[in-house]
């Protein structure tokens, strides 16, 4: 699905957060989400997963503006993962996997075989299988976190818009995790902080500064030295691997002039 | 030859839209299910349901008069028509008016407190939350102090409907004060609290200015909450509403687990959240409010007997809500019925057996959940 953002403004007790964001997500596309902290990350991410309505702008999915949707609707397209959706349940993992079949489920009845398969199938692709039946409680931040985006995975999203996921997870689950994104065919926008992660991933890269988008494109027409100092204020070099992405070698914070 | 499973591993990409509206038969693609199977669930939730129809029988012959099993056959015989014996008239009036409401009465008041405290568990994602967390008590408190003591109708309806108008009014300011909040948890509690407050204090008000030693003694009594007010004409208001409210929390089964997530990934899920918790808060308080009206604050019922519910049956609310209506009533129709007998013939207020039974019950299972 394409998701589209028109001219999107978003504030928060009368302090602008996202100003003026105009971005399209083609079908398919991986696009990454990079911006220094309070840059807005969060606050475009939740607009665009239909969960803050933009004071002035329209949120499009396929082209149709998602303002009136119910947030049934809007579920059977988009799924969202939160960075840090901290609960203190104790409902089993499978459990909180089986909440992402929510939108496909009428009230009346249990979850049914095919939901229990679906289930099987998100967590044997994150990789939480042999958790299926622990307690939430017993996991660590980086089981949770692969839980939440296997709870996503299970809604049969279209398309999928994570809030910094790698944050809790090691190396491996981090590159993991970036190569299942990609390699789905969905339509997947990712917070991300690690820029060479981002670049190694990602199709096109948007980048936020002051709740604007200042940049989108190629990673390595977004990410220059220029850029890095302005926005992130990090003396950064940027070179080619092997493979050809841009990698971010920083040499230290930019000092204040 | 047998049809091949649909979800073998790598055949269909089940996690893709593609894969929406394929229905999968059970298999060994269908792994995790909770422990147990359809059937045993089901068998053990009848004999819990016959748990409770076992409890509201027996508990109907304990009391200050001692009621014979031949005696209840006699008396619903007689109400049935059918050609039995009739019992004296005094006898007869005791069993049918007073006693089996009372009991029925407990068990509906118990559901309706366990499930009330469950849903709002949930809701304000605070384990300590119980159905007078909201203030409902409060104000249905005030309003039947205001027609005990300044006499505004002293019948026992008077009371109730007093309490009733009390619990409405205060659910009404409750409201009120979360008009055009995104009645976020923490929002519930504490407006919940400082409701509770201002009619707990114009209660003590009420007393202190206008109450004799009599009066404040009848009062302190319908605080605590006791059984002995129930009668037909209430009991069937709650037959009616107690009911509705379960089955309109227990359509929210999934809503409920999804809120311990948070707002924004609840409503990721599809959940409308603010209007859910609107029609909880509704719920619970409607069914609190009738619940008080008529037999007073019983505490602890709805705090302890869903973490109770929670431990055996496990958190998922599609599950907990049925068990946690089924022991709220168990509990309040026995511990009603030691009420009665406890301290013959003098009755204690049922609410103060259910804190001194609910207590060590409530240590137990902190206990074994290694909380404590």
């Amino acid at each position: 699905m394409r998701i589209t953002a028109e001219e999107l403004s978003w504030s928060v007790a009368g302090t602008p957060v996202v100003r003026d964001v105009s971005a399209d997500i083609a079908p398919g596309e991986t696009v990454g989400l990079l911006g220094p902290n309070g840059s807005g990350k969060s606050s475009l991410l939740r607009c665009l997963a239909g969960l803050r309505t933009p004071d002035t702008g329209t949120v499009r999915y396929d082209g149709e503006p998602v303002r009136d949707w119910s947030a049934r609707r809007i579920a059977r397209r988009v799924a969202f993962v939160e960075q840090d959706s901290g609960a203190d349940s104790d409902l089993r993992v499978a459990d909180v996997v089986g909440l992402g079949r929510t939108p496909f489920r009428d009230r009346w009845r249990g979850p049914d075989a095919t939901d229990r398969a679906v289930v099987a199938a998100a967590l044997e692709r994150v990789g939480l299988t042999a958790l299926a039946d622990r307690s939430w409680k017993a996991l660590s931040g980086g089981e949770r976190q692969r839980a939440h985006i296997a709870r996503a995975l299970a809604q049969q999203p279209y398309g999928l818009l994570l809030d910094e996921p790698t944050n809790h997870l090691d190396v491996k689950h981090q590159l993991e995790l970036m190569r299942l994104l990609t390699g789905t065919g969905q339509t997947v926008l990712v917070a991300l902080h690690d820029l060479s992660l981002a670049a190694r991933y990602c199709d096109r890269l948007l980048l936020l500064h002051h709740g604007r988008l200042i940049a989108s494109g190629t990673p390595a027409a977004v990410l220059t030295a220029e850029r890095l100092a302005e926005v992130f204020e990090v003396d950064a070099e940027l070179t080619t691997d092997a493979l050809g992405h841009p990698v971010v070698t920083y040499r230290g914070p930019l000092d204040a002039p | 030859m047998p049809a091949e499973p649909v979800a073998r591993a790598g055949a269909v990409d089940l996690l893709l839209p593609a894969a929406r509206g394929r229905v999968v038969t059970e298999g060994p693609a269908t792994t995790p299910r909770s422990g147990r199977s359809a059937a045993t669930r089901a068998v053990l939730f009848l004999l819990a349901a016959l748990a409770l129809a076992g409890s509201v029988t027996a508990a109907v012959r304990i009391g200050t008069a001692d009621v014979g099993w031949t005696d209840l056959a006699r008396v619903l015989g007689t109400r049935l028509g059918l050609d039995v014996e009739p019992l004296p008239p005094l006898v007869d009036s005791l069993i049918w008016d007073l006693r089996l409401p009372r009991v029925l009465m407990a068990a509906l008041v118990g559901a309706s407190l366990a499930v009330c405290g469950t849903v709002l568990q949930a809701v304000t994602r605070n384990a300590l939350a119980d159905p007078y967390l909201l203030g409902v008590s409060s104000g249905a408190s005030t309003g039947a102090v205001a027609v005990i003591v300044l006499g505004v109708g002293a019948s026992a309806l008077g009371v109730t409907g007093g309490a009733l108008a009390g619990a409405l009014l205060s659910f009404g300011l409750l409201l009120a004060l979360l008009r055009r909040t995104g009645l976020d948890s923490a929002r519930i509690v504490l407006t919940g609290v400082v409701v509770g407050q201002l009619f707990t204090a114009l209660t003590s008000l009420v007393l202190m200015a206008s109450a004799d030693a009599d009066t404040t003694r009848a009062v302190t009594h319908w605080l605590l909450g006791s059984m002995a007010p129930a009668r037909w004409n209430t009991v069937v208001v709650c037959a009616i509403v107690t009911p509705l409210g379960l089955l309109a929390a227990w359509l929210r089964s999934n809503a409920l687990d999804g809120l311990a997530f948070g707002t924004d990934t609840a409503a990721s899920l599809g959940i409308g959240v603010r209007r859910t918790r609107m029609l909880l808060l509704v719920v619970t308080a409607t069914l609190t409010a009738v619940a008080v009206a008529t037999v007073g604050a019983i505490g602890f019922v709805g705090l302890i007997v869903p973490h109770g519910v929670r431990f055996l049956v496990g958190p998922p609310h599609r599950v907990l809500l049925p068990y946690a209506a089924l022991a709220g009533a168990v509990f309040l129709v026995w511990t009603d019925a030691l009420a009665r007998i406890a301290f013959a013939p003098r009755e204690v207020p049922v609410g103060v057996l259910t804190a001194l039974l609910g207590v060590p019950l409530f240590l137990l299972v902190l206990r074994k959940r290694g909380e404590l």
